[in-house]
């Protein structure tokens, strides 16, 4: 089992190498630099050229990854040009704030997943099968950002209940001033994860239960309960890595329902980086989302392997 | 005397979300351009020249700031002495004077100083390259040298913004954590600042003008790039006050009770032709005259629901320096394809040109379907016009690039929108001596007339021969056409009941010491 889990933390390190290398390079492919958008418009080139200096940005691009990757390996993730902040510092701020959505969104979209999925599974066929098979679709595939700004319409404009944007107060969130601001962008982001749990966890329990074993099962004369727990423990695999996947993607992939909602995350860092185009905070956000996901990928499968020891060997 | 200090106190808590993504720096040199300064600059900071933000009834123009006055020197026009004004505190208590002027200066034009801010130096020499020199004449007098004559120098140096050297030192010296505790001498003073989120000022009870101490109680700016989520927050009674509201939404913002305030401004939405380009069809004067007589300008209007005000010039039609040029545009097709036909155009040969634009962008407003209606009407008086669209980033690139280097990516106009103060920013970006990629003069438009009268301007004082050969400068930008003139901005905001007291005047910044709010 030790053997199985450094295997994988052996494959994580030329995938967070790779990721380093194309991030970099997707930055310096595009148009101009940090130096271009910082600068008023009407900046003459001596005063561009005079920052690019002063920032490194004159040294060949691979001086530039290499010396950038000394300093990751050594902990050190860098200055945003633009704010003049630390990088470390910045990052480590948004991804809380992330975790404040995408954690509860994460558990929310899950527990529904696995609720619907189930019963759609157990109902298979009729009505309510379809009831639920529909609903997961529409969380898949409508926009999320759109309906974040259909539920801002209703909540805050029309109804003005719950307030459309921000965070509200700062700090850990306990009381519900802080709950309220969570709540929309919670229910927007929590729905791909339900549908996409939900349709997998219908398939995987419906090809479970069409297996010979649980034919012996219900041959032996164990019955309801017991018998949907071998369902479970054999339809949970694929389920598990999805739900990991979907964690992931939470944490980075969530830019569009945190600039509906105004929200400081990680997603919306990210995007800022872009439009700024300010490498040292892209490439650390992007090396620190990427080994998140990494880190996560190797607890699923850890969790996997123990749940079914087929996976191990 | 409890009436006067109730009084005072009647103020309140402001909230504004604004259009930029981040707070702008709290440094004392705001980036995000002139919304920066706007409410993080000139607020909580403060230049020896000021904008009068006072009337609005006329353009706004510079009133003494931090110097009580100034003169340039008769045998030298390049000296220039500020006298500073007295009594003057920052923030910290600590007293402004010439030291803290020789200080701020080195800050931006000296990299070898302690205290040199790599960031604000780029953004204050970007819009005042010329300064050469300085020096510290007694306590409350400061000598600045221009690297050569320049009569506008004043409106130049209204940029450079004075901090407190002795804050500076208490932060630790550095400009990321004086960020975190600034010390300006406006009559706002910046106590919080959570990047991303928020910046939160308070009323300066020391101020030294004492008949604009502030009647708020603070101020709160909210970054809020996305104009959705603006209009969400003020509906909601989040924020009461939004920038650039999205234009469909202005009549239900109107019907739902929130006022509605536009203003005229110095901006301009143009395209700047490419002029360097060899077989750009903009090099002809005829073509570009042609193209400004070609665009409906009214049907942008009524499309941005009247948040914006046709442009026929750099300057609008109101401003003194309008002057009287010879082209008065209107939306003239005849007029149009006969001058095309006079440069060889016509049915069977049509003007083709490629336009970069972009998708988004600070003072842009909704350049997609605004430059598809350009192309519509132009396209009936014999245009054929193309696309090249990018987003804003890529745009800022190209303007700074050679117009015929890869960056242009083979257009033959660029639509980027600009401020438009006074005469310096006329020198910036329609001087030959700009030409890009070392200057703003993107097209590389060069007319001998415009660059002889520009010299007499720099180095005139004669401040009535300035007024008149300056509007004479603007009369041939209109009649060159160096430009497409398209529409002027009319700065829309939305803001609810509540706030009173807020007079917009004609300037990119604005007063908030007479506003109050009721709650």
């Amino acid at each position: 089992m030790l053997q199985f889990v450094l295997r994988r933390i052996a494959y994580a390190v030329p995938v967070l190498l790779g990721v380093s290398v194309v991030v970099f390079a997707l930055v310096q492919l595009s148009p101009g630099d940090v130096v271009d958008i910082m600068v008023p418009p009407e900046a003459s080139k001596e005063v561009a050229a005079a920052l690019r200096k002063r920032y490194g940005l004159d040294e060949p691009i691979h001086v530039q990854y290499l010396l950038w990757l000394w300093h990751l390996l050594q902990g050190d993730l860098g200055t945003s040009i633009f704010t003049g902040q630390p990088v470390a510092s910045e990052l480590r701020g948004a991804l809380l704030n992330t975790l404040k959505l995408a954690i509860p969104a994460t558990l929310l979209g899950i527990t529904l997943g696995i609720v619907l999925g189930t019963l759609a599974a157990h109902f298979n066929g009729t009505w309510l099968d379809k009831l639920f098979s529909a609903t997961s679709i529409a969380g898949v595939s409508l926009p999320h950002y759109w309906v974040g700004i259909v539920l801002v319409a209703i909540f805050a404009v029309v109804l003005n209940v719950l307030p459309g944007q921000g965070m509200g107060p700062d700090g850990f969130p306990t009381s519900w001033e802080h709950i309220r601001h969570l709540i929309l962008p919670v229910i927007t982001m929590s729905l791909i994860p339900m549908g996409v749990v939900s349709r997998l966890v219908r398939a995987s329990v419906l090809e479970v239960i069409g297996r010979d074993f649980v034919l012996t099962l219900h041959a032996k004369g164990l019955r309801g309960r017991r018998v949907l727990l071998h369902i479970c423990k054999n339809a949970a695999p694929p389920v598990l890595a999805i739900i990991g996947l979907q964690f992931g993607y939470l944490l980075g992939g969530s830019a569009l329902v945190e600039t509906v909602f105004n929200w400081p995350g990680s997603g919306n860092l990210m995007m800022l980086a872009v439009f700024r185009r300010d490498a040292p905070v892209l490439s650390a956000t992007i090396v620190v989302l990427a080994a998140i996901f990494v880190v996560i990928n190797i607890v699923v499968d850890v969790l996997q392997a123990l749940i079914d020891p087929r996976i191990r060997r | 005397m409890a009436l006067a200090t109730s009084e005072a106190h009647a103020g309140g808590t402001l909230r504004i979300a604004i259009t930029a993504a981040d707070v702008p720096t709290t440094t004392g040199m705001p980036n995000n351009g002139f919304e920066g300064f706007r409410f993080l600059g000139f607020p909580a900071f403060e230049s020896l020249v000021h904008w009068d933000l006072s009337r609005s009834d006329r353009a706004s123009d510079i009133i003494p700031g931090l110097a009580e006055s100034w003169s340039q020197d008769p045998a030298d026009l390049t000296k220039w002495t500020f006298k500073l004004r007295q009594g003057v505190k920052f923030h910290d208590g600590t007293d402004f004077n010439a030291d803290a002027v020789v200080w701020n200066l080195a800050r931006f034009y000296d990299p070898d100083s302690p205290q040199f801010d790599a960031q604000g130096s780029a953004a204050t020499r970007a819009r005042n390259p010329n300064v050469k020199s300085w020096r510290k004449v007694d306590d409350h007098t400061v000598e600045i040298v221009t690297d050569t004559p320049l009569s506008y120098f004043p409106y130049l140096i209204a940029y450079a913004l004075m901090v407190s050297p002795a804050q500076f030192q208490k932060v630790g010296g550095t400009w990321e954590e004086f960020a975190k505790a600034p010390a300006g001498t406006g009559p706002f003073r910046i106590v919080e600042f959570k990047p991303r989120i928020s910046a939160t000022m308070e009323r300066f009870d020391d101020y030294w003008n004492k008949a604009s101490i502030a009647k708020l109680d603070r101020i709160v700016i909210y970054p809020m790039p996305e104009e959705t989520t603006r209009l969400a927050a003020l509906r909601s009674g989040q924020v009461d006050w939004i920038e650039m509201p999205p234009t469909d939404a202005i009549p239900s913002l109107k019907e739902a009770g929130f006022e509605i305030v536009t203003h005229s401004y110095p901006h301009v939405w143009p395209w700047e032709f490419n002029i360097k380009k060899p077989d750009s069809p903009f090099r002809d004067k005829r073509v570009r005259v042609a193209a400004n007589y070609c665009i409906d300008r009214d049907s942008i209007v009524t499309f941005l629901n009247g948040t914006v005000e046709p442009a026929v010039g750099f300057f609008n039609r109101s401003h003194p320096l309008f002057g009287n040029p010879t082209e008065r545009y209107t939306y003239d097709p005849d007029k149009a394809r006969r001058l095309l036909t006079s440069a060889g155009y016509g049915p069977d040969k049509r003007v083709k040109a490629k336009v970069l634009i972009s998708t988004a962008g600070s003072g842009q407003r909704t350049p997609l379907p605004m430059n598809e209606l350009l192309q519509q009407t132009l396209s009936g008086c014999g245009f054929d016009l193309e696309f090249e669209v990018v987003d804003f980033g890529s745009l800022l690139v190209a303007l700074r690039s050679d117009p015929t280097g890869p960056q242009a990516m083979g257009s033959d106009a660029m639509n980027m929108s600009l401020v438009t103060s006074d005469i310096s920013m006329v020198a910036r970006w329609f001087w030959s001596a700009n030409f890009a990629p070392n200057g703003s003069n993107w097209g590389n438009w060069k007319n001998d007339e415009f660059d002889r009268v520009l010299e007499q301007i720099q180095r005139s004082t004669d401040q009535e021969l300035i007024r008149e050969k300056s509007a004479r400068l603007h009369e041939i930008l209109v009649d060159d056409a160096p430009w497409l003139w398209v529409v002027h901005d009319l700065a829309p905001r939305a803001m609810s009941k509540k706030v009173k007291g807020f007079v917009p005047v004609q300037a990119w910044f604005q007063d908030f010491t007479k506003i109050t709010i009721d709650e």
